[in-house]
């Protein structure tokens, strides 16, 4: 197993260098410039000394290899300087915003915090949602509640987050007036009233996110609980005289669950990916919402870095699923 | 002892059996006919209806549902139902070419890959790397690089047109070549392309006339996923302003659209929402029938 692991990681480097390689590549060979939004009243010598300063003159690989270094050796540094108080990035170059001339990670871990809580808390409410309506339909199969779950689930499938997302908008918002439409990231919870506000204004994007978590999950709980409800080992316990609810709930469950928590581990990228459009529908000030300003501003730095984490984010999900199912799952041996 | 023991049993074809088995799943039913009407309705529509998507009548603007116009008017006077029909011809157009695109891409890998061994590898890690590429966001991205010269190049409609499909084609090919790939790699080990080969058919004809009738089943599957991924993508790209340009309508567009209305006129943002949901939604059925329907061991003798 460990070597397994290793094995893994290593194979995501090269991974990880040609996803690098070809954000890079999309978004420097397009044709597009920087300069192009600086008055006309500036003489050329200057704007050719201004794209200099960006390191823009420079031959494409270098351009490519200054970037994964400030990557993946100046920022973590800066990380590292944080936590520990030293000084190993200073005087460093950092990929720097051309929209805001401050560093793009700045930025990023600014905003981070409310991405993930409004991801984080929909999944998880996405996934304690689903995983108990999975389990009841595959055991009553074809019943009433299981063709409701069904038809909800394909729903949940079916309908994008931008028209859910404006849909509950209108209903609790604009018709009710119960939620507020805009999340509100300069809101601090201090006291109780101030906590209420602040689960009023996640309700609607969690749910809205969840929704699609929970059309997943359920599908696939569903699926895997009546693969194994059939088996052998399910009738052998009957017949033992266990209890139906040790049965199903310890038996069976224990054995769907491997393949689950695998789906779990696989979509959590997808999720962030879905993120971006609830971001732009509550106008959460999120990772999602930086994205799409930078790229109605043109920051290429920006767009590069977030779409790169992205990527990291989707390789080391595979990654860890990749572990849990060898770890969860016995009969599979990867050496 | 009676000599009728001659049953007549009547040859049945294949596309009867599907047919049969298509039909006894309800939901299948209903989404074949509710996905054939809708296009039947965005196809014919535009033709018989008197309005015209982009006639500006300035005079009747921002009218409710009315008998002259039973979806009522934007900002500008259009006529909305004439909007959601134009619309949908274009959403459900870059469906069925994003989808044509990415089964093309996807069965030539997958068949590639699943039939020379010497290829399988590299074009195997090749779908895995795609796979691991931030798809919403490279689009996005994509949408922003290559807009202009496109626009240009084909004026701003057709080129719009061209990269969305283009882009939406080569980033959801994965999934098919992946199945397609797994199904040739059993196909082939099989008695009859061992025959064909054995006679001294050459490869080409062996994918064209062994192989690929035989995954036909897994593709058609794909192809009705791949329409609805196609009309849920170019929504999500107008429904974030990076799709069509404003004055051309999609039901995407038509959304972000009313979104910026929603506190005067909330039920706009209804008629094209309900119009995506509902077509995705058919789709899906329909796909969940025909995956049953080609499948020979879910079929009841």
């Amino acid at each position: 197993m460990l070597t397994y692991i290793f094995r893994r990681l290593l194979i995501s480097i090269p991974t990880l260098i040609f996803i690098s390689l070809v954000i890079f590549l999309l978004l420097n060979l397009a044709p597009n410039d920087p300069m192009a939004q600086v008055p006309l009243t500036v003489p050329p010598e200057v704007k050719q000394k201004m794209r200099e300063a960006l390191g823009l003159g420079q031959p494409l690989y270098v351009q490519f290899l200054k970037w994964l270094i400030q990557l993946f050796w100046i920022e973590p540094q800066v990380f590292i300087d944080y936590m520990f108080n030293t000084s190993f990035s200073e005087d460093k170059l950092r990929v720097i915003s051309w929209q805001t001339r401050s560093p793009v990670m700045d930025i990023i871990v600014q905003r981070m915090p409310q991405t993930l809580w409004v991801v984080g808390m929909s999944y998880v409410v996405g996934i304690l949602i689903a995983i108990p309506i999975g389990i009841y339909s595959a055991y009553k199969q074809y019943s009433v509640f299981d063709q409701v779950g069904t038809f909800v689930t394909m729903i949940g499938y079916s309908v994008p987050p931008f028209f859910t997302g404006v849909f509950v908008i209108v209903i609790f918002s604009v018709q009710l007036g119960w939620l507020p439409s805009i999340y509100d990231t300069t809101h601090s919870v201090v006291d109780w009233e101030t906590f209420k506000v602040q689960l009023k204004q996640m309700v609607m994007p969690v749910m809205v996110l969840a929704l699609q978590t929970t059309a997943m999950i359920n599908r696939f709980m569903r699926a895997t609980m009546l693969d194994n409800l059939n088996q052998d080992y399910v009738r052998t316990a009957r017949a033992k005289g266990l209890s139906e609810w040790t049965v199903v709930m310890i038996h069976v469950l224990r054995n769907s669950m491997i393949p689950v928590i695998t789906v779990i581990a696989l979509n959590v990228p997808a999720i962030f990916g879905g993120a971006i459009i609830t971001e732009q529908v509550f106008k959460v000030n999120g990772i999602g919402q930086q994205l799409i300003g930078a790229i109605y501003a043109n920051d290429l730095p920006t767009v590069q870095t977030i779409t790169f984490m992205f990527a990291v984010l989707i390789v080391l999900f595979n990654l860890l699923a990749d572990i849990i199912y060898g770890i969860l799952d016995p009969r599979i041996r990867y050496d | 002892m009676t000599d009728n023991s001659t049953i007549t049993v009547k040859p049945r074809s294949k596309i009867r059996d599907v047919w049969d088995q298509f039909k006894s799943h309800k939901g299948a039913l209903l989404g074949a006919i509710i996905f054939f009407s809708i296009v039947l309705l965005v196809m014919v529509g535009p033709f018989v209806w008197p309005f015209d998507a982009n006639q500006i009548d300035i005079r009747s603007r921002n009218q409710g549902p009315s008998l002259l116009h039973p979806f009522g008017t934007d900002q500008l006077g259009r006529d909305t139902l004439a909007r959601m029909m134009a619309g949908g011809r274009t959403s459900i157009a870059v469906g069925l070419a994003a989808m044509a695109l990415s089964l093309f891409f996807g069965s030539f890998i997958g068949v590639t890959a699943g039939f020379y061994k010497k290829l399988d590898g590299v074009l195997m890690r090749f779908t895995d790397l795609f796979l691991s590429l931030p798809l919403l966001p490279l689009l996005l991205v994509m949408m922003l690089l290559f807009r202009e010269p496109l626009s240009q190049a084909y004026g701003p409609e057709k080129g719009m047109f061209v990269l969305i499909v283009v882009s939406i084609g080569i980033t959801s090919w994965m999934p098919t070549a992946r199945i397609v790939r797994a199904d040739v790699l059993a196909l082939k080990e099989r008695e009859f392309v061992l025959a064909a080969k054995a006679s001294g058919t050459s490869d080409t004809l062996i994918i064209l006339r062994h192989i690929m009738p035989n995954v036909l089943s897994p593709i058609m599957v794909s192809a009705t996923l791949g329409i609805a991924n196609g009309i849920i993508t170019e929504s999500a790209l107008s429904f974030l302003g990076l799709g069509f340009p404003p004055d051309f309508p999609t039901w995407g567009r038509l959304l972000n659209d009313a979104v910026d209305y929603l506190q005067q006129y909330p039920e706009r943002v209804f008629w094209p929402g309900l119009a995506i949901s509902l077509t995705v939604l058919s789709i899906n059925y329909l796909g969940d029938g025909l995956r049953d329907a080609l499948d020979p061991r879910m079929r009841k003798r």
